[in-house]
């Protein structure tokens, strides 16, 4: 696995086996910010940063359960991990841009169950990345989520002035449309392994 | 709902159908279409969430006098975490097999957000006795609703319900229905059926109410 070049970590996290349409993680987001162009680009940043400074991380602290050898302790140290970083992220938005701060409400902090994150942190993990590609994947993975938020989001504006049938409107749409996005994706499986 | 005594049932079927956390609620759905592609999996899953909803719930309604307000969010995460650590090596113990086929989605328990959201708004708030009934009901309706996905998906896709092979050789696979993109589908064709059925009970009510005087 480390041989892999950088180039196809990267293209593998973000096209080929795409977090949301592939691996079904971060499905509350990509359905609750996605209806607005804008916040589904500033969510996307944000969940990006979030997962890079998550992957360093859930790296250093592999290390050292590694060394204590207490692996079992594994998932209570990410999710605590992560629920700190996101409540950094938080304040740093809320200081930085108070309305993007109003805009995402309750979504921001909601990023700690965000599977997206902590699924990141188990994949390489158990795929034995190291450092230089751990952080190539959380980039991978955190471009691949913004694209298809925003991919999302762009269709969902367009939908809202479409003519839809009333018992389809809402969630069983923003599922099927989900469900193209997914297949369309499929046609990148031939880029890599 | 507010002012009105609730009685024990309710608190049990309330998740079934009126609250399912799955066709209603639309929470924990990460877990639920990634691991729906096969009936076996979706029961698995379902069981192992609503074990976790169960003992979490408990917990957190048991400790709800200690945990101060502010620290609540991490120690739920916390009790929530150690269970599904748990859960995590009896799978494994069970079948080897299972574990792989399901991956690093048993960990992901922990970040499915029904188990959160109930800790949150409902163990946390009600007796013990309270919490689990709602936690059973909750898990009841979670699984339900995944071997539901799981089934449609098992026979379309693969032609087969729990392994056994079911139409000989006339009917032709759906391989969409196995592939990611199948479980948007699936969901979809859920919550049309759910909304359909919901907007006829709400009909035939408003019709029953102008009928008698």
């Amino acid at each position: 696995m480390s041989e892999a070049s950088h180039w196809s970590i990267f293209i593998n996290a973000a096209l080929i086996n795409n977090f949301v349409l592939a691996y079904f993680l971060g499905i509350c987001p990509f359905f609750g910010v996605s209806a607005k162009l804008e916040t589904a680009v500033r969510m996307g940043g944000a969940v990006s940063f979030v997962m890079l400074v998550a992957s360093v991380c859930a790296y250093s602290i592999n290390l050292l359960l590694e060394v204590i050898n207490a692996p079992y302790l594994r998932i209570i140290s990410y999710i605590l991990v992560i629920a700190s970083t996101v409540q950094l992220v938080e304040m740093l938005i809320r200081k930085l841009s108070p309305a993007t701060f109003r805009a995402m409400g309750i979504y921001l902090p909601l990023i700690t169950t965000n599977c997206a994150i902590l699924g990141l942190a188990l994949f390489q993990t158990n795929r034995g990345y190291g450092f230089t590609n751990a952080v190539v994947y959380a980039l991978g993975a955190g471009a691949g989520f913004a694209l298809a938020l925003v991919l999302m989001a762009g269709v969902r504006e367009k939908l809202d002035l479409a003519n839809v049938p009333q018992l389809v409107k809402g969630t069983a749409a923003a599922f099927v449309v989900a469900g193209i996005l997914s297949m369309s994706f499929m046609g990148f499986a031939g880029l890599g392994r | 709902m507010l002012g009105k005594e609730v009685s024990a049932t309710d608190d049990f079927v309330k998740g079934l159908w009126r609250e399912n956390p799955v066709f209603v609620q639309v929470l924990g759905m990460c877990p639920a279409l990634a691991v729906s592609n096969t009936a076996i999996n979706a029961l698995t899953m379902g069981l192992a969430t609503t074990f976790v909803l169960i003992m979490s719930g408990m917990s957190v309604s048991a400790l709800r006098n200690f945990i101060p307000r502010e620290a609540r969010i991490v120690s739920y995460i916390c009790i929530i975490a150690s269970f599904v650590t748990a859960v995590d090596y009896v799978i494994m113990a069970i079948s080897l097999e299972l574990h792989r086929s399901l991956g690093a989605f048993i960990a992901l328990i922990v970040v499915n957000c029904l188990i959160l959201g109930r800790a949150e708004a409902f163990a946390s708030k009600n007796t013990v006795s309270r919490a689990t009934l709602d936690a059973l009901g909750m898990g009841a309706g979670f699984t339900v609703a995944l071997l539901w996905i799981g089934v449609v998906r098992e026979i379309l896709g693969s032609n087969s319900l729990f392994g056994i092979a079911l139409f000989p050789d006339a009917f032709q696979t759906w391989t969409v229905m196995v592939l990611p993109s199948g479980g948007f589908f699936a969901m979809a064709m859920w919550l049309l059926l759910v909304n359909w059925l919901k907007n006829r009970q709400t009909e035939s009510q408003a019709q029953t109410q102008e009928l008698t005087p």
